[in-house]
């Protein structure tokens, strides 16, 4: 069963059933939004960063599969309270080895649409690195 | 030809023929419900065509030896056995593409695009086609400033037959519909709407890539002018896929590609094209896929496709009684399977559609999750996606039972 299920291990579906920092912010100094076309997950970020740079507050909005969601709301988790220079520097890498789950190249999309989007709201390119 | 629906499939021995159930899947057995999306291949079909590469390949049609004669009558006799298997009046009336989009491309270009259409000029289509019944008419109506207008769809799924009332107009040039649905299974009367297309003097494109390769289909009681189907969701390659066309109307009809083998003569600057059907494939065509192609109608005309079609009623009632009663789960599409294809989309309250499939591959079930390339469809129901379980000849009740245990863990997961 444990090998079977290995994507929807406790931590993803606590994440999709709880998610952390869901909702709209209003102002917010920083905002993007994708889809993925493929399956129609769809996630918007809203940042508040201040006077230091640094994201004071975060939110995501948005409707998807557990993956996405669960890796959205670990996404904001993960950065709020960072510099943008640190947020900038988070690569898909280490986004995918906090989800620590298999995933196949369809899936992985799925894993990093929030990624992108933040990538997206900060002005940080999304190319390959 | 048409054999009595007298007795239903034989699974167990269908399922003999095609090697793909001689494997495990996450060592499971394969469960595979996503027949709508392509179809698995008999053994007859794959030896086809691997006969066709180790024993006589040749180009068709211009070589004058004994292996060029014989891709030529192999290729020739796969269009006469297709021709036969929609009763077509003649095999001239049967264009080798690749594929349905090519076949449905071929005649928004060389019908609408380079035919007579003017601006002004209506194309009416529906909410429930395929995006490859759309996109094609959109490049029409950039190019040509023709107006494109679409029949609704019902909540229950049937398609608002009666709009067209209102939509088809003197103006109206051309009507095209999918004679059965890939998200929703629904059937459309496509006899009716021909004949509503041909009262204003339009021209009827049917999408049969969901029909053709599920029961019985007719072009000339239908009386469309073109209808569109591919080979892989029939049991025959990939890469092969057929446009019917009343011949008056392919005479009409400008090709799509310009090369070898679609011409009569060429010289500097200027050429003739070849008769009909061959003006319309240009380059060497996919032999080995045509001639997997007749052998899949073959194996399809042995079982009877009322045959077919009857055994996939069956399968379809037992899904919608047993996926219907499971807590949680909404069904889309009309209640009555002798109305719908053998397809069945579905949501899951808890889980997207997307983790219903990623649960369900671990359990050897393949099924498809997403929005179809469907999008409009997917827009009306306000859905972002469904997840789809579709049937064909080697499916039995128990693939419906293991996809019903399976959703019953997806709900575990979700609970």
């Amino acid at each position: 069963m444990a090998s079977a299920y290995d994507m929807y291990q406790e931590q993803i579906l606590d994440h999709y059933k709880r998610p952390r920092n869901k909702g709209v912010l209003e102002p917010a100094s920083h905002h993007a939004k994708e889809s993925n076309p493929l399956c129609g997950d769809e996630i918007s970020l809203y940042l508040v960063v201040d006077g230091a740079d640094r994201i004071a507050d975060v939110r995501f909005d948005g409707q998807g599969c557990a993956i996405s969601q669960a890796s959205a709301s670990m996404l904001t988790v993960t950065v709020k309270g960072k510099a943008i220079r640190e947020a900038k520097a988070l690569d898909k890498e280490a986004v995918l080895a906090a989800l620590g789950i298999p995933l196949s190249a369809v899936r992985t999309k799925c894993a990093l649409l929030s990624w992108h989007v933040l990538r997206k709201a900060l002005g940080a390119s999304t190319k390959d690195t | 030809m048409a054999r009595a629906a007298r007795i239903l499939l034989n699974v167990p021995s269908i399922k003999k023929d095609f090697p793909i159930f001689e494997r495990k899947v996450r060592d499971k057995p394969l469960t595979y419900l996503d027949s709508a999306a392509t179809s698995q291949k008999p053994r007859q079909v794959i030896d086809a065509t691997s006969d066709f590469y180790g024993r006589y390949n040749a180009n068709v049609h211009r070589a004058i030896y004994e292996l060029g004669e014989e891709a030529t009558r192999e290729y020739e006799g796969a269009r006469e056995k297709v021709a036969e298997f929609i009763h077509a009046r003649s095999p001239n009336e049967i264009v080798f593409t690749k594929s349905t989009t090519e076949s449905l491309n071929l005649v928004a270009y060389g019908w609408g695009l380079k035919g007579r259409l003017r601006e002004g000029d209506e194309i009416v289509g529906t909410v429930m086609e395929h995006h490859s019944n759309h996109v094609p008419w959109h490049f029409v109506r950039d190019h040509k400033g023709v107006v494109l207008k679409y029949a609704g769809v019902d909540d229950d799924g049937r398609l608002r037959t009666e709009d067209y009332d209102e939509l088809i107009t003197k103006r109206t040039k051309i009507v095209t519909v999918t004679h059965a649905s890939n998200v929703l299974g629904t059937i459309n009367p496509v006899e009716e709407i021909t004949k509503r297309a041909h009262e204003v003097g339009a021209i009827c494109v049917v999408d049969a890539a969901q029909s053709v390769p599920h029961m019985p289909v007719d072009v000339q009681s239908i009386d469309c002018d073109f209808l569109a189907f591919s080979g892989h969701k029939m049991l025959g390659p990939t890469g092969i896929g057929v446009l019917y066309g009343k011949s008056d109307v392919l005479e009409a009809t400008e090709p799509l590609l310009g090369g070898g083998e679609m011409i009569r003569e060429v010289h500097l600057g200027s050429s003739k094209w070849n008769d009909v059907p061959y003006k319309f494939e240009g380059g060497t065509p996919n032999i080995a896929g045509a001639i997997g192609l007749g052998v899949a109608v073959d194996y399809l005309t042995n079982l009877g496709m009322d045959a077919v079609r009857a055994h996939e009623v069956e399968l379809t009632q037992h899904a919608l009684e047993r996926l219907g009663a499971l807590d949680g789960v909404r069904l889309y599409g009309l209640g009555d399977a002798s109305r719908r294809g053998g397809v069945v989309s579905f949501t899951m309250d808890r889980a997207h559609p997307h983790d219903i499939a990623s649960i369900l591959d671990v359990e050897g079930i393949c099924i498809r999750s997403g929005h179809h390339c469907a999008q409009p469809l997917m827009e009306r129901f306000q859905l972002p996606a469904t997840a789809r379980a579709s049937f064909y000849v080697y499916n039995d009740v128990e693939d419906v039972d293991r996809l019903v245990a399976g959703l019953k863990k997806v709900q575990d997961v979700f609970a």
